[in-house]
């Protein structure tokens, strides 16, 4: 008897596939436009740039000209080229670090919520410590004693991002064991790491997506830091952070050095926040009806 | 007389200039109270807020006028607007939980509106907290909201309303979420309060039932109009509208096991409402005239919007009493049963040593109120409440106690169905894939086949298969209420255990799915139901268990027990069962209101 449905009814609710939906929304469209063109930036810039980021083709500090168009460094080289291959560290570091401490987070999060006891007692107080530890000592210490590679840096920026996400992702995935539909799956038998898969985890891609957002600016901005503070990076290779940190003292007499690179850190970040949030929204609407 | 109330032409659009009301118009007297009725989205809160001249956000009133005693309310800046909706009208919200700041007090939040020093205020709250029947000692006005009841919580409310003496009050859902016994009482004191302090009011509700009991007036809205206004005893007792009808035809009796007519189709969405008569795609009476929109007209005392505004003789629709299925069912053959169960949580003790069968083919309601412990029982049975002593046992064999040690048979013949259809679908999933995961459980029947099974199941539950790849989000209430029950008929079960399963739903879509239950009664499937409504109970069950406080207190055949209530408590409930003034089918007469509110 619900069968009949008019016309408009049925265009308006036609089921459309998930990504399709998330296309739709112009947040997720620009966020990804952009991430797509500072990928190939990154991934080109290299073999497009005019010099050797590491070779000195000018005075230091030369405001920009025809031979450089964004002048050049504390070290008299090109900052164009360097702005252009500075990205790869970050390219890949950044968006591997935010994706592994959301998804190492998230599993942590909704086995302790599921299974509770022992395990959520001994994995949430962990994390605790972890979350207690001021990553910044953290990181000096094993920078200190391993040296600064990359593996380690991103290592360390999981260990300092995935307590937060734990707790996030958590704190969502409580409220939904009372839900009818985990209790249902309770009353028919399905196994636990069944329920955790296809029942909890797909109602929490929401905040899951939003943490990935937020911890891939957190990632850019901790591994432009440890550049910036030379725990990163080491000179002379080219990279945004460590050519803020280089630049700083020119500032007045050639911004382009400090500006540049900074631009194109939160060019990045934008990105994935836009994709993010606007996801996060798409979602919301399609739940927020029932 | 004095005229309280004039609204007149009042429209409620959306942003995009959709209309949510549609030139509704109002008029009420000193001391009357006028009823709301509508199913959801008819846009009957919309019109509560719209006179106290609110709007929700990307709503916005667009024209007409509200003039409550002399204070034309959507011409006020805002300082005299607030303090119009405290003085001139105030507004009662559905749910007392939600609506009472929980850190204050019940003096500060009595009192806070009101004006005069501290010692007066405190008076006064006394005085309101007499009038509304609670105590009204220092200690009570010191406790918070969380340590009342929700009757309480509601009473609260009410007087929080009426303490700066506004000339209009509307009550928005007052008694939805409360127990009969409690709903009479508040429904009581709204009545009292219409006599003692010559209250007007407005009251809104989805249930007829208590419409019937407490207003003077009546106005039926459906897709934002008002179809039908009148005195209570002509718009519920001779309904010109179908529609009004319709709604009547949908609820179900106390007095009499009949079919229960559901309304085709579902209600317009904002925006979407055909071109003629709000109604007419819906309509069994529909004829070519009605694809011009209808004016409100006056027809023997009542504004209808129809063109056929004819009574229900006119038709020949009457509701037809159904009996019982009539399987005989020998002793012994119950397909589930609880012998001496008691629950707990932690060491409180909840169910109190509960025995009940099961039989297939026939349905066992259990009635209770709330904190009776009739969901903690249907749980304890689908074995996700641990913490139970007592023994069950399915098909004759002994069931284990809970989930985790139930062979996969068991699990699949007893199958769930819970309350809240919104929850009950996993919102991520499509309503297919859903069932999909239903049959995942059931190894002999996957494969080829499973697509056919699923496809009948939505079949069987009146769901169009086509329909699979939809969200729960994209279907109406009665719908994913209709996809769960389908979610459990996969699993081909020998018993469903249904809690609450139409109380969130609208009367009509209610009558739809109390048919769906009985039709699968009569597929000889054994069933639970848990509710506290006994209207329903009479409609679909063959026996009743009577639950208070834990403890069975009354069992039996349902015609027995609900003539001839044993019970001092099942009598009480069914005292307090409100009932519309037509329910008799055979005996047309009108029952009166037991007490006359108003001046007139």
């Amino acid at each position: 008897m619900e069968m009949t449905l008019t016309t408009h009814q049925w265009v308006r609710s036609r089921p459309v596939s998930g990504w399709w939906r998330l296309w739709a929304s112009t947040q997720v469209r620009w966020g990804v436009i952009l991430l797509v063109a500072m990928t190939v930036l990154v991934v080109i810039g290299p073999f497009v740039a005019p010099y050797d980021p590491a070779a000195p083709v000018g005075k230091p500090y030369a405001e920009p000209s025809a031979v450089a168009w964004l002048g050049t460094d504390n070290l008299g080289r090109d900052v164009l080229s360097r702005v252009l291959s500075g990205g790869v560290y970050l390219a890949w570091m950044a968006p591997v670090s935010a994706l592994l401490s959301v998804v190492i987070g998230a599993a942590v999060a909704l086995v302790t919520a599921y299974y509770r006891g022992w395990t959520d007692l001994v994995l949430m107080r962990s994390l605790d410590v972890l979350l207690a530890f001021p990553g910044i000592l953290l990181t000096l210490l094993c920078v200190s004693v391993f040296g600064p590679q990359p593996i380690l840096l991103v290592g360390l920026v999981v260990l300092t991002l995935m307590p937060g996400v734990a707790r996030v992702i958590r704190g969502a995935a409580i409220p939904l064991l009372d839900r009818e539909y985990v209790l249902w799956a309770k009353a028919v038998g399905t196994p636990g790491p069944v329920i955790i898969l296809r029942e909890l985890l797909p109602n929490v891609s929401s905040p899951l997506l939003v943490e990935l957002g937020l911890r891939l600016s957190w990632s850019v901005g901790i591994l432009s830091s440890m550049s910036f503070i030379g725990y990163g990076i080491q000179p002379p290779a080219a990279d945004w952070g460590l050519m803020v940190s280089e630049n700083g003292t020119g500032l007045g007499t050639q911004p382009y050095a400090v500006l540049a690179p900074i631009l194109m850190i939160i060019l990045y970040t934008i990105g994935g926040g836009l994709i993010a949030e606007g996801a996060a929204r798409v979602m919301a609407r399609t739940e927020g009806k029932a | 007389m004095t005229m309280v109330l004039k609204a007149s032409g009042l429209t409620v659009e959306r942003a995009d200039g959709a209309p949510i009301i549609e030139d509704v118009s109002l008029g009420l007297d000193r001391g009357e109270v006028m009823g709301i009725v509508g199913e959801s989205g008819s846009g009957k809160s919309t019109l509560a807020l719209a006179l106290l001249a609110y709007a929700r956000r990307g709503v916005r009133i667009a024209g007409g006028s509200v003039r409550v005693a002399d204070t034309n309310m959507l011409e006020l800046d805002t300082a005299t607007l607030r303090k119009a909706r405290r003085e001139v009208v105030a507004y009662v919200a559905q749910d007392p939980g939600a609506a009472l700041n929980p850190m204050l007090t019940l003096g500060t939040l009595l009192t806070e509106g009101l004006a005069g020093s501290k010692a007066e205020k405190v008076v006064r709250a006394r005085e309101i907290l007499r009038k509304v029947g609670l105590p009204d000692d220092e200690a009570f006005l010191q406790r918070r909201p969380r340590q009342l009841s929700g009757g309480q919580q509601q009473r609260i409310a009410i007087a929080m309303a009426v303490i700066a003496k506004p000339k209009l009050i509307i009550l928005d859902e007052p008694t939805t979420g409360l127990d009969v016994s409690t709903r009479a009482k508040v429904l009581d004191l709204i009545r009292q309060l219409c006599i003692s302090d010559d209250l007007t009011a407005i009251y809104v509700s989805h249930d007829l039932a208590v419409i019937a009991n407490v207003a003077d007036h009546v106005t039926v809205m459906y897709g934002g109009q008002v179809v039908e206004q009148g005195t209570m005893q002509e718009v519920l007792a001779t309904p010109r509208h179908p529609y009004t009808r319709a709604l009547l035809n949908a609820v179900p009796s106390l007095q009499a096991r009949q079919t229960l007519r559901p309304i085709r189709g579902r209600v317009p969405a904002v925006g979407e409402a055909p071109n003629g008569c709000i109604f007419s795609d819906r309509c069994d009476h529909a004829i070519e005239a009605c694809n011009t929109r209808p004016a409100l007209r006056l027809v023997g005392g009542t504004q209808v919007r129809c063109v056929r505004p004819e009574l229900a003789e006119a038709f020949e629709v009457r509701p037809q009493a159904v009996g019982h299925s009539d399987r005989q069912v020998a002793n012994n053959s119950a397909v589930l049963q609880a012998d001496g169960v008691n629950a707990f949580y932690g060491h409180r003790q909840i169910l109190f040593d509960v025995s009940l069968q099961v039989e297939p083919g026939r349905c066992l309601a259990v009635v209770g109120e709330s904190g009776s412990g009739k969901s903690t029982l249907s749980r304890c049975l689908i074995g996700l409440h641990g913490n139970l002593t007592g023994a069950l046992s399915l098909d004759g064999k002994p069931l284990p106690l809970t989930v985790d040690q139930r062979d996969r048979n068991a699990r699949q013949r007893l199958q769930y169905i819970f309350q809240n259809p919104n929850a009950s679908l996993n919102p991520r999933r499509t309503i297919g894939q859903s069932l999909a995961a239903a049959l995942a459980n059931r190894p002999e029947a996957c494969g080829n086949r499973s697509g056919a099974i699923i496809a009948e199941a939505f079949e069987r539950v009146g769901i169009s298969p086509h329909l699979a790849m939809r969200y729960p989000a994209e279907l109406s209430g009665g719908q994913r209420q209709r996809v769960a029950i389908a979610r459990a008929l996969v699993a081909n079960p020998a018993v469903l255990l249904c809690d609450e399963v139409t109380s969130s739903l609208d009367v009509s879509v209610q009558a739809s799915v109390i048919e769906l239950l009985r039709s699968l009664l009569a597929d000889g499937l054994g069933m639970l139901f848990v509710t506290h409504d006994l209207a329903v109970v009479r409609n679909i069950a063959d026996t009743v268990a009577v639950l208070s406080a834990g403890r069975v207190i009354e069992q039996g055949d349902v015609y027995k027990v609900l003539s001839a209530p044993s019970h001092p408590y099942t009598q009480s409930l069914l005292a307090n069962t409100l009932q519309l003034p037509t329910e008799a089918i055979d005996v047309p007469t009108i029952a009166r209101r037991q007490s006359a509110a108003g001046s007139r």
